[in-house]
């Protein structure tokens, strides 16, 4: 394996971390227009708090879509051959969440507007929800044949893993995406958001303890890599309760902080426990490697440089976007 | 019959439909930020508030496609990976370096900017603000450059090696992809389609609404912009149209042969077959209404020069490749489709063109009688959506024409398709998409239309912040 192999690996989780972090929160809160919400005032309201930003948080997944074809073709396209299904079951969601902004301004009854509304919720749950099994599905062995193609069975995609990932994940992206209202809101949802989240974070203590426990038993992860595993379970504790204890003190900013990080500590876990693969098969002779997935040198050259000069100026109006839309979003009854 | 729904059609088919509908929003949204941007331009310019209005909601019509084709955008990119792993692993070391600039460069510009832009019109200053759009423009054009050198590399590869133990292509000169001379000839025509695109669906739309003798100086302002964007794109895109002709005739003599309908090599001088029956059984053409010269004249610019038929053209692709690809592959290609697809594209900018000449002539300052040529607007209203077919016909000659290649003499569309799909799953995929397709054309073109008939002094809930009462009376006045 080369440095710049490695490098882009490393580059994939981090596009994948931005993803989750930032996406993260966009879909909590379109899962909270009907677990917080109570009325349209209170969904416009939170709407209005990703309104400027869900469509750049979603370049984020794209980017990283792009960079996996780029820097690792035989990941990509083994990857999303093989989840055929899951992927396109993510596609649904992004495609019905993803109107739902611009159509929902537009419709002019009561009955189009909640249609909207809906698309907008059901493709929150469903998107991270089904990204969660497949991030969970690939962490498992696969019947992977020798040119690399996964032929996943409905075992391989479904099971218990799968499921308690993808509830996983699309429990901490509501717990994210609460805590991003109450770091953005005033008002009613402020504090109701708050008083979820209190809850919540208890089925999210239990939860981690079961995905823990699978891992153990679904996964090499903890047999081949224990020591950096066990780590960054810890981590994902102590930010969970990190996470409990800002809540509980009232403090947002450092609540949104702990709820991403454990986000991103999720991507980390994922990879780390990957590497050096990619693909797991069954067969451990047609695991495919990082070392012969990728493109060749001069294509990973190339995207080195161009990262190097495109990110940062990416990242400056990025930053400067959220700097823009920094103040709270105000609750209709004042 | 069910043979035929085989997983490399269903594959095929859904990609020709996922693209095309897709392609509908892309060239629409690329123009409509242009024409937004000039809009909002002319206000800071000229502090005349109605062209901030005209920004405005044409802005909420660009927007409403924007929606679409950014959601319709995912599934191309994932696509590749779904229905044609085989292709990405043969032409990941070129496509992803492209996909990923385009997405560092141009998604994140248009995404963040066009947020800013949204939600920024009471806070900015009026320059700043017209700067969003500005970048939101940029950000979709220059997508439009790296997705075409993606595709310019499949019709005309350059750059690489092929990989003697993998089989792949390999990168080994990068400046080469970029500087492919397909990508500028096919990169300029498509831009300035997509400005005619919105140029013309500005000025239809807004013709409607002057038969209707709705908001009269308003939509009569905004034909004039629709129009003379529309003109000005609709001639540049016709002559880079006739460049990259000059081009395909060397690169590509089937696809070439196939859209002017010749088996035979011509004599010269050739003339040019405005209609053609075609016989592709016997490889015949059984009757045509031909004008002398015209295709000498089209292919060389000059008055003499044979063209070469797709009789030579196929004898010439077995010559080159039956040693790797074997004697059994059909080079013809859908022959009928490319050649009324190129009298549709060809034939539909021209009237474009006359379209916008007579409309900017009867609008003219000195004696303005735009308004009682009903005809011409009720023409112009149809017009709307001509560019549309348009943009679709030009890629069916391009697309169609690459037969039988995914990548041009290096991979065919046969080893290219997922081996791990099945026809089931594409079946399913197919239905769903088509049912979700259908409803977001048809919400979005109801939307655009309520837009339409609301007109520019209703404000629309594009804040979220405002929610109107969705009962009150004026919900339901048109």
């Amino acid at each position: 394996m080369s440095g710049l192999q490695l490098l882009w690996f490393i580059l994939i989780a981090v596009l994948f971390i931005g993803f989750f972090f930032l996406e993260g929160f966009d879909f909590g809160v379109g899962m909270a227009t009907r677990l917080l919400a109570k009325n349209e005032d209170e969904r416009d309201q939170l709407i209005a708090t990703i309104g400027p930003h869900w469509d750049g948080n979603e370049v984020w997944l794209v980017t990283a879509g792009g960079a996996m074809f780029a820097s690792f073709p035989m990941w990509y396209a083994s990857l999303f051959s093989g989840f055929y299904i899951l992927f396109f079951l993510v596609l649904v969601g992004l495609i019905l969440r993803g109107v739902s902004f611009e159509f929902a301004g537009h419709a002019e009854t009561a009955w189009g507007r909640s249609v909207w509304r809906w698309t907008l919720f059901i493709g929150s749950l469903m998107a991270p929800f089904i990204l969660g099994m497949i991030f969970t599905a690939i962490i498992q062995p696969l019947p992977i044949d020798k040119a690399g193609n996964v032929f996943a069975t409905l075992g391989n995609q479904v099971n218990l893993l799968t499921i308690v990932g993808g509830v996983a994940v699309t429990l901490l992206m509501l717990i994210h995406g609460l805590n991003f209202i109450r770091l953005k809101t005033t008002g009613s949802v402020r504090t109701r958001a708050r008083a979820l989240n209190a809850k919540l974070i208890w089925v999210l203590y239990a939860g981690l303890v079961v995905f823990a426990g699978l891992l153990f038993i679904s996964t090499d992860f903890f047999t081949a890599r224990p020591l950096s595993t066990g780590l960054i379970v810890v981590l994902l504790v102590i930010f969970a309760v990190l996470t409990h204890y800002s809540i509980a003190k009232d403090n947002e900013l450092l609540s949104l902080i702990g709820s991403g990080v454990d986000l991103a500590l999720v991507v980390v876990l994922i990879f780390n426990g990957l590497f050096p693969r990619v693909m797991i098969a069954t067969n451990a002779a047609n695991s495919i490697l990082i070392q012969n997935a990728s493109s060749s040198p001069l294509t990973l050259t190339i995207m080195t440089i161009v990262t190097a000069i495109l990110l940062p100026i990416a990242l400056a109006y990025f930053i400067w976007s959220y700097t823009v839309f920094h103040k709270r979003v105000p609750s209709k009854e004042g | 019959m069910l043979m035929a729904l085989d997983v490399l059609s269903l594959a095929r088919f859904q990609f020709a439909m996922t693209t095309v509908f897709h392609f509908f929003f892309v060239p629409f949204s690329i123009g409509m930020a242009l024409v937004t941007a000039i809009m909002e331009t002319m206000y800071v310019v000229k502090k005349n508030e109605q062209y901030q209005k005209m920004a405005k909601f044409w802005g909420k019509i660009f927007l409403l496609s924007f929606a679409v084709g950014v959601v319709t955008g995912l599934i191309q990119e994932f696509q590749f990976g779904m229905n044609w792993s085989d292709y990405s692993r043969f032409m990941g070391d070129i496509f992803g370096a492209p996909l990923a600039i385009e997405a560092l460069l141009a998604f994140f510009m248009e995404s963040t900017f066009i947020g800013l832009w949204m939600f920024t019109w009471d806070r900015f200053k009026p320059a700043l603000h017209a700067a969003m759009i500005w970048f939101v423009w940029l950000g979709t054009t220059l997508s439009a450059i790296w997705i075409l050198s993606a595709n310019a590399f499949m019709q005309h590869p350059t750059g690489f090696a092929i990989n003697e133990v993998t089989g792949r292509v390999k990168l080994v000169d990068f400046g080469a992809v970029i500087m492919n001379p397909q990508l500028w000839v096919e990169f300029p025509h498509v831009i300035f389609g997509a400005f005619t695109t919105a140029g013309f669906a500005v000025a239809g739309m807004a013709a409607w609404r002057l038969l209707k003798k709705d908001n009269v100086e308003f939509y009569h302002k905004s034909v004039r912009i629709g129009l003379i964007v529309g003109l000005i794109s609709v001639v540049a895109a016709m002559g880079m149209g006739d460049l990259q002709t000059q081009f395909i005739i060397k690169d590509q003599p089937m696809k070439f042969a196939a859209t002017e309908g010749i088996y035979k090599d011509t004599e010269d001088p050739a003339p040019w077959a405005l209609v053609e029956l075609i016989d592709t059984k016997d490889h015949k053409v059984t009757g045509n209404i031909e004008i002398p010269y015209l295709l000498s004249l089209l292919s060389y610019h000059k008055l003499n020069g044979a063209v070469k038929g797709m009789d030579t053209a196929n004898k010439e692709l077995h010559a080159k490749y039956d040693k790797q690809f074997g004697k059994d592959m059909n080079y013809y290609v859908p022959v009928k489709t490319l050649f009324w697809s190129f009298r549709v594209m060809a034939g539909g900018g021209m009237f474009l063109a006359l379209v916008a000449v007579l409309g900017l002539w009867f609008s003219r300052k000195k004696k303005d009688t735009l308004l009682k040529q009903r005809w011409l607007l009720y023409v112009m209203g149809v017009t709307t959506f001509l560019p549309f077919i348009i943009n679709s016909a030009g890629w069916f000659v391009t697309e169609l024409g690459r037969y039988p290649w995914t990548v041009y003499g290096l991979f065919t569309i046969a080893d290219s398709i997922s081996p791990t799909t099945t026809a089931g799953q594409l079946l399913f995929t197919n239905i769903v998409y088509f049912l979700l397709f259908s409803v977001l054309g048809g919400v979005m073109i109801y939307y655009v239309k309520r837009t339409l008939r609301h007109g520019p002094d209703a404000d629309l809930d594009e804040n979220y912040g405002t929610s109107t009462d969705p009962f009150s009376k004026e919900a339901f006045q048109a």
